[in-house]
């Protein structure tokens, strides 16, 4: 056998493993028409991070807006509650414990089976059932049982007064059929949903694309956008450079590569406003970071226009606290102004002596902590060293350190961390998480271990009362008591920022969550734009 | 030309698959001691960033339901049963069987890197023999400049360039996916456009190490007496380059083809990942990431085997092309 033949056999057998290879399908192919990108009835998203599961039980589109599914209810553009499969609010009791939710007939899933009560109490008990991985379940914790009664009536039963239970019913609806009967951890409802929404999934090739189809017989009416692809691509510069040569529509970048499309002809520029915070937790557990004067200290020294117009190049606004000053709960009059002079006089009456290096000394205790951020989160580490530079000003030095969240979590009842967070829909998502002293401590409850009396009460009211104005008053109680002690620094809630061709009408943004999913950013409501003529 | 050594070649395959079962077993091992070392927690892998308000007792219960309790021997042992059955176990971070997993993907990245591998081991052989047949001439300084330099790019460096170039700038490629994004069907004209850039990268960073082997090779072998006995009895240049030096220069190469494999798989790993290819590499650098053990599992086999593979694959070929080396020996 000569080296000819030896060269040629590999060759042969590389060929054949290329031949066998390309005849092989992507993963899931359906008799698309073969159109091309670029299409004003089609969209390409490219998107940072893909979800892991399709499926609303083990917590995809919890949020609302999942656009293979519809849930109970819906958001509009201002985050108000809408009907969507329930014909219109829900009946709540007068001691808040009892639900009713009067469902729409005639609407069918995608594979053709009707919609019924059965889906939604399928939907919520398996979300509910201990051997479900759905790591959300906790938002539904109030939910004692939930049953049907007839095909379109639904009724949900809570252990206490739940106040914004509503919100949680925007959770999309499974179908029973389609998901009964396989394991809800791993099974293929997983990547091939059945869902009653205005898109259907035609294909997912994982680490590449979702593709999506308008659904035809959509209860609400077929969409003009027939077609929506989601392309994941991790990389920033990579999505920008795609977004540029047209191989995608619109896309999520950083500030910084947004502004480069800004002279862009034919692409605009989105900034959603979000609930998204970054803070920085003060455990109560630290000599340092617990007592009230470093905390007010803390609070007035850091400068949170800088933060945002340095970090955020000015795509964000100031924190001063988890509801953002754009939502109607917040609370006028509690925002603080950078004034390290101030911040300076609080530790000189509490007694904090500035030492030697310029570091305060109080009973031989320096004015010194710890501050973590998550391993390769460039903006929390810019947050990170914003805020130490701050507070060294005034004498305070936090020590920045960074490490994955495993070494992270062993250490927060004694260090500080550079947190984010944040849910729009209602202020006792985030408020009742982050600072009820029962939770301190538990799991990623109330990471500072904050422990406040008073605004335990108030988060109870909050919770428990269906009174708007009673509500109101408990959270403005909340926001004025952290002005006081806080127990977490807010620096900045942040903008989401998108790029996108302008070829559609109708595209607007809401207020986002911390979390992006694919239903959130100006797509939010795709189903409804209409094609530019 | 003699018949071929079919029995001592099946023999040596034997022994190599007798082997593999004890170093596959080692190197899973390997993997879940280390992955029960390491600091990171399965559980907070899987609830992400979305799980940041998740209860202690849901915290507690994902984590009896993701089976990541127990010593990493137990879990090793478990794994190991359930494979044995057939099962290759549950992808904690993509929600789908680890089978599914690996079969949907495997034939991407066995395209990606067959087409990689011989456009690197063709293009290396040539360039290779075009440098060593005038050593210091201006031909073979520029290969051997270019070669080292890309030696020292990182492949995902070298990807980004390339997206910059052929993307962005000339805009004639695409710049990364399987297809058309508005497309769901696999048609083989955009497959083909899609595969030119991740392929050409990929080989292009595999380039350096056949080059300047087979200009080393082929170099030596032209000073040999044989090949100048060839030159010698009058034989054109092109049969002594091809039929005698070449032949001789390539050993080297052969024994190259199988330890560059695994090569082959980390620079995939980071070609995929950049051009959004949907292979078995995007799916290890996930695993890893999420600590998603039973996909890691079967990933660390499906590379131990193509490492084990690659060698076979080399002392074959090598025992085939020089008559002094016996298959038995190995």
């Amino acid at each position: 056998m000569t080296a000819r033949t030896l060269r040629t056999g590999m060759a042969a057998t590389a060929a054949a493993l290329t031949l066998a290879t390309a005849a092989c399908s992507a993963p899931s192919e359906d008799g698309g028409d073969g159109e091309t990108g670029g299409g004003q009835d089609s969209i390409v998203i490219g998107i940072a991070t893909e979800p892991e599961s399709l499926s609303p039980l083990l917590g995809y589109g919890q949020d609302g807006n999942s656009k293979i599914f519809d849930g109970l209810l819906r958001h509009d553009e201002n985050l108000e509650l809408q009907p969507a499969l329930a014909t219109e609010l829900p009946e709540i009791s007068d001691d808040g414990l009892t639900y009713t939710y009067t469902l729409r007939e005639g609407v069918e899933f995608s594979d053709g089976q009707p919609f019924t009560a059965r889906d939604v109490v399928f939907t919520y008990e398996t979300i509910l059932d201990e051997d479900t991985n759905n790591p959300a379940k906790d938002d539904l914790a109030a939910i004692e049982s939930v049953t049907a009664e007839g095909d379109h009536t639904v009724v949900f039963t809570l252990a206490y007064p739940y106040a914004p239970f509503a919100e949680r019913t925007v959770l999309p609806i499974a179908s029973a059929g389609a998901a009964g009967g396989q394991d809800v951890n791993t099974g293929p409802y997983n990547s091939e949903p059945v869902g009653t929404g205005p898109y259907v999934v035609t294909g997912w090739t994982r680490g590449e694309r979702i593709t999506l189809e308008a659904n035809p017989d959509y209860w609400d009416g077929a969409p003009e956008v027939t077609r929506v692809t989601m392309a994941v691509i991790p990389d920033d510069d990579v999505r920008a450079t795609r977004l540029r040569s047209g191989d995608i529509d619109a896309a999520v970048l950083p500030p910084n590569l947004a502004g480069t499309f800004a002279d862009e002809d034919g692409m605009v520029t989105l900034n959603a406003e979000s609930a998204d915070f970054r803070s920085v937790t003060l455990p109560t557990g630290n000599p340092v970071t617990g007592d009230r004067a470093v905390r007010r200290a803390l609070d007035t020294a850091v400068d949170r226009q800088l933060m945002v117009d340095s970090i955020l190049e000015g795509a964000g606004s100031p924190a001063h606290g988890p509801v953002p000053a754009a939502s109607s709960w917040f609370t006028e009059g509690t925002e603080r102004s950078h004034d390290p002079d101030a911040a300076r006089q609080i530790l000189d009456e509490a007694g904090w002596e500035p030492g030697e290096d310029g570091i305060r000394v109080r009973d031989g205790q320096r004015a010194e902590f710890t501050l973590w951020y998550p391993a390769g989160d460039r903006l929390r580490q810019e947050h990170a060293l914003a805020f130490a530079s701050d507070a060294r000003e005034v004498g305070i030095e936090a020590t920045v350190e960074s490490g994955p969240w495993e070494v992270i979590d062993e250490r927060l009842a004694q260090d500080a961390v550079l947190a984010g967070g944040g849910s729009p829909a209602d202020p006792d998502f985030d408020l009742y998480t982050l600072l009820k002293s029962d939770l301190a401590g538990n799991g990623y409850n109330n990471m500072g271990q904050y422990d406040n009396p008073a605004v335990d009460e108030q988060l109870d009211i909050g919770r428990r009362s269906n009174d708007p104005q009673e509500r109101a008053a408990a959270y403005d109680a909340v926001q004025r008591e952290l002005v006081e002690d806080p127990g977490y620094i807010f620096l900045t809630h942040i903008d989401h920022v998108y790029v996108m061709a302008d070829h559609w009408d109708g595209v607007s943004t809401q207020v986002e969550p911390h979390d992006h999913g694919l239903g959130h950013g100006p797509w939010w409501n795709v189903e409804d734009w209409t094609v530019r003529r | 030309m003699t018949s071929l050594p079919w029995a001592a070649m099946a023999r040596l395959s034997g022994r190599r698959l007798l082997a593999a079962v004890p170093v596959l077993a080692l190197v899973t091992l390997g993997m879940f001691a280390l992955g029960a070392a390491s600091p990171f927690d399965p559980v907070r892998q899987y609830i992400g960033d979305g799980g940041m308000g998740a209860s202690q007792e849901t915290l507690d219960a994902l984590r009896e339901n993701l089976g990541t309790s127990g010593t990493f021997v137990e879990q090793w042992w478990a794994w190991l049963r359930s494979v044995a059955g057939g099962d290759l176990g549950q992808s904690l971070a993509l929600h789908q069987p680890v089978g599914q997993v690996i079969t949907e993907r495997i034939g991407w990245s066995v395209l990606l890197c067959s087409v990689a591998f011989v456009i690197a081991v063709l293009l290396g052989t040539a360039l290779g023999v075009l440098a060593a047949r005038r050593p210091g001439g201006v031909l073979d300084r520029v290969v051997t400049s270019l070669g080292y330099t890309l030696q020292a790019a990182p492949p995902f460096w070298l990807a980004l360039l390339a997206i910059w170039l052929f993307a962005l700038q000339l805009d004639i490629l695409p710049a990364g996916g399987l297809t058309d994004p508005g497309s769901d069907v696999v048609t083989a004209g955009s497959l083909l456009s899609h595969l030119v850039l991740p392929a050409g990268v990929l080989a292009i960073s595999q380039l350096p190490w056949f080059v300047l082997y087979v200009r080393q090779g082929v170099g030596d072998a032209l000073r040999e007496d044989p090949v100048r006995g060839a030159r010698a009895r009058g034989l054109s240049e092109r049969t002594v380059l091809l039929g005698h030096a070449l032949r001789s220069g390539l050993l080297p190469v052969l024994t190259l083809v199988g330890t560059r494999i695994p090569e082959l798989i980390t620079g995939a790993l980071l070609i995929e990942t950049v051009f959004s290819w949907p292979g078995i590499a995007s799916a290890t650098v996930r695993a890893a990431t999420a600590t998603d053990f039973p996909l890691l599992a079967a990933l660390t086999v499906l590379s131990a085997l193509a490492v084990l593979a690659g060698n076979l694959l080399a002392d074959l070929l090598y025992g085939l092309a020089d008559p002094r080396v016996d298959h038995d020996e190995m």
